[in-house]
């Protein structure tokens, strides 16, 4: 298959300097720009992560006291939910590949895409100055009356940051539902677009219904702590349970804007690394739609033992057993898509079987959760910490890695050292399974969490914990080395180095600012591998 | 940005894939609004059922002439704002810009009035938190009625006043002859917003100043 021939002028060096960076309106740029900021949000949640393993790995309270470990876990949290894992996909992969894969010169509005890269730093900014002010120490959740009444931490400080960034959430959610909508070239239709779009419009859904939600609760609650106006604290006559109902209408769904992006970068590897159309694509498809309707329904499984009715609880667990539906779909039909595929093992693959191994723990230790009578048993223990971790560390992250392997020749237009690649795949892998694994132990053994003390019984399991961590921390900074390695110094990328299909494939490594020299005009279905220009020569390997 | 006639960017096609691209975002965002003021209403409806006494006796307490004179202001500069539009996608200027600043002077009257009402709250001792007066076995409920009457009448005062802005706005731009019937989009898109904040108060009307009115 031709290629067409590296530019001498592409996005990356069409102008320099920094105003050409902090003023642009490519959505390449803003990418990059996101890809900068969500990164250094991981290594700040990271590092507050090692530092409540480090803690964990003996019973006592040797390295910190009670209010340090709350303010650790709180920021871990609150840097890593709301800072990296709600923007990491959509806002580096789908800004990027969004207008790419649709054969857009751009998202419909640029300059709005800018200024929800802005809105996400003033956010960043407020909640870093509240950190190193002394930080925060109510669980990323803000229950209150904790939050509003009684914690003397810097509430209202982290709560205007996630409230300023949320906005930038729902701007890129608006701008992907109006380009997917409005901006598609000639010929491709909703059931030729690639998975990966179908994907970031659930989110997107997602992000326009939810995040609104989210902002009028934090409004409540700095009015509630500021103005001492009653909305949640008993002691003004508000309801407590109300805060939380709020709260996880929004913070539910926010997993499903974790989650959905990952699946949609998983059905675009799985399907270009088994050389197959990925089967059942419009069930994978409505699926996605699926689980952003019902992830709406299923709030109340939160709240098990918050003291909502019974009946309340009974409808909610069902919804939350439905949910699984759709995301067993998408597991079956990724299955199904290796069956008699060619399957080769470059490292954004072995993140995919990563993904799928972990995504499936994940959800079915969710299916025990959304069971009432055992939630009651495991709720607020380590069970539900392993849990949530499989499906944002084991889903999100391994996606995002994965993701950002398979696009990174079309985004630096350079190729990552490949034995590098897969070397931090496995050492992840290894390490996320040590680390998450004897949670799910010591939570069945009835460890609580959010304490830095715990009873000499559950060491053992916590050493464990505590080594898995930082094979885990140590897996993550090898991509961090090699990728910045090999902007510089990797071999440099054909526009097509995976023969993928995909109109981000067609246009040159890097692209040029406009995306494609001339509008494409899409004939096929997407993944249409089976294509003979598609096929490889027998006995290659990519 | 400076040529005059119609202005289609760098990534679109056409003006009227322009044109959809903006409407379409115009109302995704009015529905992100219906969230955000979705929560208020949500919280009102949840005290409301619990303290339905103290909501009727709290509404009692607002004024429903200076509430009733504001739901005709809005209602009105809804009218003038739907004929600035129409007159944009006329070409018709000088009504344009008449129509704009009739908006803008009813959007302010509106606000004027939401000022004086609230300046009655704090000399009653109406506003929530350490001063808050209320003689009543319900005081702790009215607390939270006012409470949610602020949250809700300042978030709308709120949208009133960006409103305002955008108006303002408009009224620069259409000054410099930027509009023109073939691209007069950031008019119907304002257009919009204003009809939406409107909305949000014909229920907020109802549902704080006429509490226990009826029969």
């Amino acid at each position: 298959m031709t290629q067409p021939p590296a530019p001498d002028r592409h996005y990356l060096n069409v102008n320099y300097g920094v105003r050409s960076w902090l003023l642009t309106v490519d959505h390449k740029r803003i990418a990059l720009l996101y890809l900068g900021s969500v990164t250094l949000f991981f290594m700040i949640g990271g590092i507050f992560a090692m530092l409540v393993r480090l803690e964990l790995l003996t019973p006592e309270g040797d390295l910190m006291q009670a209010e340090t470990y709350n303010k650790m876990f709180t920021m871990h949290g609150i840097a890593m939910v709301f800072f990296f894992l709600l923007p990491a996909i959509p806002a580096v992969l789908g800004n990027f590949l969004v207008p790419m894969m649709i054969g857009a010169k751009d998202l419909a509005f640029p300059r709005l895409n800018l200024l929800s890269w802005y809105l996400y730093m003033i956010g960043a900014l407020f909640t870093i100055w509240a950190i190193v002010a002394g930080g925060v120490d109510t669980g990323w959740t803000f229950y209150t009356p904790y939050s509003t009444a009684w914690s003397n931490t810097n509430v209202v400080p982290v709560a205007l940051g996630i409230f300023v960034a949320g906005f930038s959430s729902i701007l890129t959610g608006l701008n992907f539902i109006v380009t997917i909508h409005k901006m598609r070239a000639p010929g491709l239709t909703w059931f030729r677009l690639p998975l990966f779009i179908w994907a970031h419009y659930a989110t997107s859904i997602i992000m326009i219904l939810g995040t609104p939600v989210l902002a009028i609760t934090i409004v409540l609650v700095a009015l509630e702590r500021i103005f001492h106006f009653g909305f949640f604290d008993p002691a003004l006559g508000g309801d407590p349970v109300l805060f939380q109902h709020f709260f996880w209408f929004y913070s539910h769904p926010a997993v499903y804007i974790m989650i959905l992006p990952a699946m949609g970068v998983i059905s675009e590897l799985v399907a270009c690394y088994s050389r197959k159309r990925i089967f059942g694509y419009s069930f994978v498809a409505f699926s996605s739609l699926a689980i952003a309707l019902v992830g709406f329904l299923v709030w109340g499984h939160h709240m098990f033992v918050s003291g909502q009715s019974v009946y309340a609880a009974l409808v909610f667990s069902i919804l939350s057993f439905l949910v699984a539906i759709p995301s067993a779909v998408k597991v079956f039909n990724w299955t199904a898509t290796l069956y008699k595929g060619r399957i080769s093992f470059e490292t954004p693959m072995l993140y995919v079987f990563g993904f799928i191994g972990l995504f499936t723990v994940g959800g079915l230790t969710g299916l025990f959760l959304a069971a009432l009578g055992l939630d009651v048993h495991v709720h607020d223990t380590y069970f539900i910490v392993a849990h949530f971790h499989y499906i944002m560390v084991g889903g999100t992250i391994m996606a995002y890695l994965g993701g950002l392997h398979f696009w990174w020749p079309k985004i630096s237009g350079r190729l990552y050292p490949e034995w590098w690649g897969r070397l931090s795949a496995g050492v992840i892998f290894v390490g996320f399974n040590l680390t998450f694994f004897p949670q799910f132990i010591l939570g069945y053994l009835g460890m609580p969490r959010r304490y830095h003390v715990y009873p000499e019984e559950f060491q053992v399991l916590n050493v464990m914990s505590s080594a898995g961590a930082s094979i885990l921390g140590f897996g993550y900074l090898i991509p961090l080395v090699y990728m910045i390695w090999s902007m510089r110094y990797g071999k440099p990328a054909p526009a097509n180095p995976w023969s993928a299909a995909g109109l981000e494939w067609t246009t040159p490594s890097p692209p040029p600012t406009e995306n494609f020299p001339v509008t494409p005009v899409v004939t096929e279905e997407a993944y249409a591998y089976d294509l003979p220009a598609r096929r490889l020569p027998e006995g290659t390997h990519v | 940005m400076s040529e005059a006639v119609s202005r289609v960017a760098h990534h679109f096609d056409d003006a009227a894939q322009q044109k959809d691209a903006a409407t379409l975002g115009m109302w995704v965002f009015l529905v992100t609004e219906i969230l955000f003021f979705g929560g208020l209403f949500l919280a009102y409806v949840v005290y409301r059922t619990s303290f339905p006494e103290a909501w009727v006796e709290a509404s009692h307490e607002l004024d429903v002439t200076l509430g009733g004179i504001n739901t005709a202001v809005l209602i009105l500069s809804s009218l003038t704002m739907a004929l600035a539009v129409q007159a944009a996608q006329l070409g018709r200027r000088k009504g344009l810009i008449v129509f704009l600043a009739l908006t803008i002077l009813l959007g302010g009257t509106f606000l004027g009035i939401k000022a004086v009402e609230y300046h009655h709250k704090v000399v009653e001792h109406h506003v929530p938190g350490a001063s808050f007066q209320f003689h009543g076995a319900n005081a702790r409920a009215v607390q939270i009625f006012f409470s949610i009457y602020f949250a809700m009448t300042g978030m709308h005062a709120l949208h009133m006043v960006i409103g305002v802005g955008l108006l303002l706005n408009l009224m620069r731009q259409g000054l410099a002859g930027r509009f023109t019937p073939a691209w007069y989009t950031p008019v119907e898109m304002v257009g919009l917003y204003w009809h939406f904040v409107d909305i949000v108060w014909i229920f907020l009307f109802p549902l704080l100043y006429l509490v226990g009115r009826h029969g």
